[in-house]
């Protein structure tokens, strides 16, 4: 009975969590998709732990839950393998964007004096946190 | 200008404000007629305004990208500017600017000409597991090049103009892919590869990695380095670009066709 309360508060607040990530715009449709379907397969699982249990028997596994920790375990992966990939992606963008502005930089000073700070350094670029601006 | 190619000599630079002053000086005076760019791969240091004062342009990186990040500009750079024959020197002072017109006539007959170290020239010597890893490496990518090369991680190399177009497009950012990947790609490509003994010189700044674990971690980098880039794929336009390169074998002569 308490497994099933834990379980329960969890994948609300988890849910919970995600909108209001979402209402925030901080964080992106694409990834808020993912974890909205997630939570929202996870968290009847938490009211009831043993809807599971046959399926997993048909599958020669002892439990349901143990079930949803395997799948568990299996969803964590693919997901964090996708975001290596999208951590490559983007890497490469900046990195080609980096060498744009380089070449951009390196032709206005060339042609139109492009200021320069005396000690030689780039000029520190602005940072910005929220994903939408 | 040097036999009326526009060459452009490329410095990759990182914090490199101390020693970069006597290489442009150098190849300004072995080497006049030659246009020069230092690659500033966002140095802490006074690297840009060091290379200003001495006379070359600089492409100023807004944050560090890795000697891959670095080249690629500096390929991208020659290509934008339409230059000839693009060579790549480390701005510590290792490399000798009075090879390259023998880097330049070997261009002659490839697309990718290296300065290479152990083929003669010069006292440049390693040991143990270092030099197992760069024996590997020379017999695998002989094999590639279908030519030998003694020093494939020499990092002083020169390029014809569709090589140049290759790298501006296409050029390993990863630990290594600047010198063996960049190479296994272009033969891969179709590119022509030939080596030129030159002499090293005692680097001015910074220490090689001696010790045997570091040497140990070297080889089995550079292996999968090689693994990886021997199974990659190829972006498959960029093969075109070598079959554009000028033939170097004489075409078989056609007697009788019309």
């Amino acid at each position: 009975m308490r497994l099933t309360i834990i379980t329960s508060i969890t994948g609300v607040l988890v849910l919970v969590y995600i909108l209001e990530l979402l209402r925030r715009q901080q964080l992106r449709e694409k990834y808020a998709a993912i974890w909205l379907v997630i939570g929202l397969v996870v968290a009847p699982l938490g009211f009831f732990p043993s809807i599971l249990d046959s399926t997993a028997r048909r599958l020669g596994i002892a439990s349901g839950v143990s079930l949803v920790l395997f799948a568990g375990i299996i969803l964590i992966f693919l997901v964090s393998l996708h975001l290596s990939w999208e951590a490559s992606r983007l890497e490469a963008e900046t990195r080609s964007l980096a060498e744009e502005v380089a070449l951009l930089r390196s032709h206005l000073v060339e042609h139109h004096g492009y200021p320069v700070r005396k000690d030689g350094t780039a000029a520190t670029p602005a940072q910005d946190t929220e994903v939408y601006s | 200008m040097i036999d009326g190619k526009r060459v452009l000599i490329i410095l990759p630079a990182w914090n490199e404000a101390e020693g970069l002053p006597g290489v442009l000086k150098e190849i300004q005076t072995e080497l006049p007629g030659v246009d020069t760019l230092v690659v500033d791969d966002g140095s802490t240091d006074r690297t840009a305004a060091v290379a200003t004062e001495n006379g070359s342009p600089v492409a100023q990186l807004p944050y560090n990208l890795g000697v891959g990040g670095a080249m690629r500009l500096g390929y991208r750079y020659a290509h934008l500017h339409g230059y000839d024959v693009a060579i790549q020197v480390d701005s510590d002072g290792q490399h000798n600017p009075s090879y390259v017109p023998q880097l330049l006539a070997k261009l002659e007959e490839a697309d990718l000409v290296i300065g290479a170290r152990f083929a003669g020239q010069g006292d440049y010597t390693v040991r143990g597991p270092r030099k197992w890893a760069m024996k590997l490496l020379s017999v695998v990518l002989s094999r590639i090049t279908r030519t030998r090369l003694t020093d494939t991680t020499s990092g002083f190399r020169a390029c014809n103009k569709q090589m140049i177009e290759f790298f501006a497009q296409w050029y390993p950012v990863e630990y290594l892919g600047d010198t063996i990947e960049s190479m296994v790609g272009a033969a891969r490509c179709g590119f022509t590869v030939r080596q030129v003994p030159v002499a090293m010189r005692e680097r001015t700044t910074g220490t090689p990695s001696a010790s045997p674990i570091k040497a140990t971690v070297y080889l089995t980098r550079a292996g999968l380095v090689l693994l990886l880039a021997m199974i990659r794929r190829m972006p498959p336009h960029l093969k075109n670009l070598a079959h554009a390169a000028p033939a170097r074998q004489p075409q078989r002569q056609l007697v009788g066709g019309n």
